[in-house]
């Protein structure tokens, strides 16, 4: 029961909104619907290669390339994989969850995140298209520099005993 | 497992989205609005989740229509790093303190971009 308690809420929220502005409804009906389908969209893909990522490649090859202890060529390669995607940041998570349990660092799990959020490449071409070049530019700029010093300061406010019952969690 | 996080995520987008339309977004943080412009312009990114092909389009509309470049540029940033609604989302594979820690710290660089931009653009 507890599970579905947020999207209960939302919908009665929603319900609530359209009833006092019924004008609204077609308008949010039709942003719903448009991102839904989206979104839709890009499940099968994501959750395929996923099941491929998990299936074909060994754990043993991710710690090595991309482990706690894979150095600047993991950091560069877990920069790589969150920037080369496409898709909003909740689809980052399921993501993030597969790359700890296959033995990526936790360091390089943040930054995929954070590279995800914001350096994706295919964004950064229509950011550019949109808002100019030196918008974009400064922006990445700043973003690549961002995403490793929040990278750097999650994993220090977890401490060691965090860091450890969060890897550990995925270990089993 | 994914569907329920996923739907009440769209939702919430699409109400915030009906309820708040561009024209009163580039007023609210027009390029005269100030500091009080970026604050509420970080709020607004933080709380919202719009995906970039449809944010960039908007952040164009914002310009266009008056609003400032800072304000636009904490606004796309907060949009992209920090995500309130997805936090349920975030803490259940990195724990509370990992998910907050992180958005609270991508909010506080959406600042040092806007500053960037505010340099960048003088």
């Amino acid at each position: 029961m507890n599970r579905f308690s947020g999207i209960l809420a939302t919908v009665a929220l929603c319900g609530f909104y359209l009833a006092f502005s019924p004008g609204k409804a077609l308008p949010f009906f039709s942003l719903a619907g448009s991102n839904f389908l989206v979104v839709l969209s890009m499940l099968p893909p994501v959750f395929i290669l996923l099941g491929l990522f998990d299936a074909w490649v060994p754990r043993q090859r991710v710690t090595a390339l991309i482990g706690e202890k894979s150095g600047l060529v993991g950091a560069g390669l877990s920069i790589f994989l969150g920037s080369f995607a496409a898709g909003p940041l909740y689809l980052a998570f399921p993501i993030a969850e597969t790359l700890l349990k296959k033995g990526t660092g936790l360091f390089n799990v943040f930054l995929f995140v954070g590279a995800w959020s914001t350096m994706k490449i295919p964004m950064l071409l229509f950011e550019i298209q949109n808002l100019g070049l030196r918008f974009a530019a400064v922006r990445y700029a700043m973003s690549v520099l961002g995403i490793f010093w929040i990278a750097w300061a999650v994993e220090k406010q977890l401490g060691e005993k965090g860091r450890s019952e969060l890897v550990e969690r995925f270990r089993s | 497992m994914i569907l329920s996080p996923l739907v009440t995520v769209i939702l919430l987008v699409a109400l915030v989205l009906t309820a708040l339309p561009p024209s009163v977004l580039s007023r609210l943080v027009g390029a005269q609005s100030g500091f009080a412009g970026v604050l509420l312009a970080s709020v607004a990114g933080s709380v919202t989740l719009i995906p970039g092909f449809a944010a960039f389009p908007m952040a164009r509309m914002l310009l266009d229509s008056g609003a400032g470049i800072v304000q636009v540029g904490v606004l796309v940033s907060t949009l992209m790093m920090v995500g309130v609604v997805t936090l349920p989302m975030e803490r259940s594979i990195f724990g509370w303190k990992a998910a907050i820690a992180r958005n609270l710290l991508a909010y506080g660089h959406s600042f040092i971009v806007g500053l960037a931009l505010w340099l960048a653009f003088r």
